[in-house]
């Protein structure tokens, strides 16, 4: 929710004919910096980006001689091997900078880091960090592009693209569609950027989960708010499960996984009250028997390994996106 | 060294009596030899004589929150630098916190900074002390000695003591020695790793959120014990207007309670944080804009009684940082009236009513001869240009720090001259 969405830039005629969008971003901080076009013309090329990632030869040159870094400053070995496994498919130089964090001195190793890879002339950082607005600080920083990987409990823009993307092949479109958001709502990024990009595009968003796990004035953020599974996932589209961090259920803020399980883990009991043929996601890493059933993860309705693929896509389309200007390579 | 001047066509503003007329006013010796209402009289011979022009008159502001670097953080603030942005804020005198390093909690300690700021201030600074040791909130400082040694008053800073029996106890040995606290109400559990308002922008942006509870709960805590003691109560800065509820129906009864609360909170809201700017982090964080509104409604009825610049100097180092992970605080000794003048300019609080809290009430809460314009007080003066208009800019301040929230702000009105004990401290060039 920060003041500074985009709204949608008309082209030089001022018509709304549908010629190739020009992505002019330099960096992809978040779902709350794009409009629909934009979003729509990332996940267009995403599309292009799976068939490209399925032929057995997978290489594309847009990036060549161009210098990638990976600079993660919470440990992700997925969303890192997928930026990576991105960068080369498109032939860029790709970097992964293991960064050894100090609890107490965080914020002075992001500006020494970033002042520090600036000046090894990258074209795209790639950062996650666990405070909010600190990939934000970083952009600010140095003078290449930048692709939040992951920003506290801000935004994971490329989870959220990567989701509507998945939606989007199954479904056939985003708009009208229902989709439940469920479980640890209040410490969760993916959540926030899901709720900013299915909003903007016009699906009917739901967030469900115990009281202390919806964080204040998410009312404004989601269409419906729902601290019952079953009439939450009434009749929903898209029921996407999110990761419960252990350590919250032990008292702090659940009494126990057991009674998260009972209430607000999805079994085929719950899921039953979705439409026949919603689909289930998940970012991963999953907690099979915390909120999700075995069954259902593994399941025919499940499309979470779906989910894994569209994330290499997603972010090879941002980057090139990002690196080329928006220029149809 | 002038020792007799009169200013002769002066707006004499005397927040004691909420005087507001023309007239003249004669120093001698640093201190106010006669008020002239009205008419000024012939200047006797030899006298130097000073024309206003019109301008207010009124006694300088005493701040009863400012923190320095000095002595630990030197590069932060000294008393020097901090005393320099004071006189060109109209501030000639203030009340230094004790979050120092060391923590000023001890009489040697005082007795340091009343000598540090005889050598090198230009301003009136009073030392409080400390309540508890190191500001650990659990044993107490030795009250007598702190004020045998000069401390005017005792609180622990920007801490807020949790233990309700260490506050019990200090409330009580503080009214053995008839001297007042003031207390940062804030529960330490409830903010947690809390850093800003919550509400849907604290979401939004990914930050934990700091209920208006996390103030209201303590401060309910802290009336109830000052009924039970007796103790003169400061709370020193409230953000909501729940708390302003409370204050209002503790004063009911309880003629030894009141209010503060900082220039930041009284203009400023969680909007101007936008996109994580670090210089709107504050204890306690800046409220939603409806909550302002009711602080600038407790300041107009007298709900609040006192308002201070909260000056908080943080180098740039501590600023530079992702939101969650920098340091809390902004500057204000050097914007503090300019930016309360808005107030009187929007017409929400007369001149008067502003000035009082930021002269003649800190006066009365710290016991020191200041905030009046009456024969024999100290010839602590400003002069304002209540249009004058200015920009703030970072490079400008006499801080040694830049951390101002109100960077680029376009103010109208300033100080043009500061007196202490009739000296010039500070002219606009």
């Amino acid at each position: 929710m920060t003041p500074n969405s985009r709204t949608a830039k008309n082209n030089a005629s001022g018509t709304n004919a549908p010629t190739q969008h020009h992505f002019s971003q330099k960096h992809l901080l978040g779902i709350s910096h794009l409009n629909p076009v934009e979003i729509t013309e990332l996940l267009d090329r995403a599309e292009a980006m799976v068939d490209i990632s399925r032929q057995p030869k997978k290489a594309k040159h847009s990036l060549k001689g161009r210098t990638q870094i990976n600079l993660f400053f919470e440990n992700s070995t997925r969303t890192q091997s997928s930026f990576e496994i991105a960068g080369k498919r498109l032939g860029a130089d790709v970097l992964n900078m293991a960064v050894q964090t100090s609890s107490v001195k965080k914020g002075e190793t992001l500006i020494d880091t970033a002042a520090t890879l600036n000046a090894m002339q990258p074209d795209v950082i790639v950062v996650r960090h666990a405070a909010s607005g600190a990939v934000e600080l970083l952009s600010q920083k140095v003078a290449c592009s930048v692709v939040n990987a992951g920003d506290g409990t801000h935004e994971h823009p490329t989870q959220a693209l990567l989701d509507a993307l998945t939606i989007r092949r199954n479904k056939g479109r985003l708009n009208g569609l229902t989709v439940a958001i469920c479980g640890d709502v209040a410490n969760s990024r993916v959540a926030r950027s899901n709720l900013l990009l299915l909003g903007a595009m016009n699906a009917r968003t739901r967030v469900v989960g115990p009281k202390n796990m919806l964080p204040r004035g998410v009312e404004h953020m989601a269409a419906e708010v729902f601290t019952d599974m079953e009439e939450g996932l009434k009749d929903a589209d898209v029921v996407m499960m999110l990761r419960l961090q252990h350590e919250r259920a032990s008292g702090k803020m659940i009494p126990s996984v057991r009674e998260f399980y009972h209430f607000y883990g999805l079994d085929e009991r719950k899921l039953a009250f979705a439409k026949e043929d919603a689909i289930v996601m998940h970012p991963g890493p999953m907690n099979r028997g915390v909120e999700i059933a075995p069954t259902i993860a593994d399941g025919p309705r499940s499309v979470i390994t779906e989910q894994v693929e569209m994330g290499v896509a997603v972010r090879m389309a941002v980057l090139e996106a990002l690196l080329t200007n928006g220029e149809a390579v | 060294m002038k020792n007799e001047l009169i200013i002769t066509n002066a707006r004499l503003v005397d927040p004691a009596t909420g005087k507001d007329e023309l007239g003249a006013i004669w120093l001698k010796n640093g201190k106010i030899k006669d008020v002239h209402w009205g008419n000024a009289p012939e200047a006797p011979e030899g006298v130097e004589t000073r024309d206003a022009q019109g301008n207010i008159i009124a006694p300088g502001l005493v701040d009863t929150r400012v923190f320095t670097g000095e002595p630990g953080h030197e590069y932060r603030e000294t008393l020097e630098s901090a005393s320099n942005a004071a006189a060109a804020g109209g501030v000639t005198s203030f009340l230094l916190m004790p979050d120092t390093s060391p923590v000023i909690d001890d009489g040697a300690l005082v007795d340091f900074i009343i000598r540090r700021a005889d050598a090198t201030s230009k301003v009136k600074i009073l030392p409080s002390a400390a309540i508890s040791k190191g500001l650990e909130g659990k044993d107490l400082t030795e009250f007598g000695l702190l004020k045998a040694a000069g401390a005017k008053a005792f609180t622990d800073g920007n801490s807020s003591i949790q233990s309700t029996s260490m506050l019990k106890n200090a409330f009580t040995y503080a009214k053995n020695f008839e001297m007042p606290i003031i207390h940062h109400v804030a529960d330490s559990e409830l903010i947690g790793d809390g850093v800003m308002n919550a509400g849907i922008l604290s979401t939004g942006l990914g930050l934990k959120g700091i209920p208006h509870e996390a103030e209201t709960i303590p401060l309910a805590r802290d009336l109830q014990l000052a009924d039970m003691t007796g103790v003169r109560y400061h709370a020193a800065q409230i953000s909501c207007g729940k708390a302003a509820e409370m204050i209002a129906y503790a004063k009911q009864r309880n003629q030894h309670i009141s209010a503060g609360i900082s220039i930041n909170h009284l203009c400023l809201n969680e909007n101007d944080i936008g996109s994580y700017r670090t210089y709107f982090k504050l204890t306690p964080p800046l409220r939603a804009e409806d909550e302002r509104q009711k602080m600038v409604e407790g300041l107009r009825d007298g709900t609040i009684d006192i308002l201070h610049s909260a000056h908080d100097p943080q180098d740039t180092e501590g600023k530079r940082r992702p939101f969650a992970e920098a340091t809390d605080g902004a500057i204000g000794l050097e914007t503090l009236l300019a930016a309360s003048l808005r107030l009187v300019h929007e017409e929400q609080i007369s001149l008067t009513a502003l000035l009082k809290t930021m002269t003649y009430n800190p006066a009365q809460l710290l016991g020191i001869d200041a905030g009046r314009l009456s024969k024999g007080a100290p010839a602590d003066l400003i002069e304002i240009d209540l249009n004058y208009p200015w920009v703030v800019s970072e490079k400008d301040f006499k801080s040694r720090a830049q951390n101002t929230a109100f960077e680029h702000a376009r103010l109208f009105g300033k100080v043009m001259t500061t007196w202490v004990n009739g000296q010039i401290v500070f002219e606009q060039s």
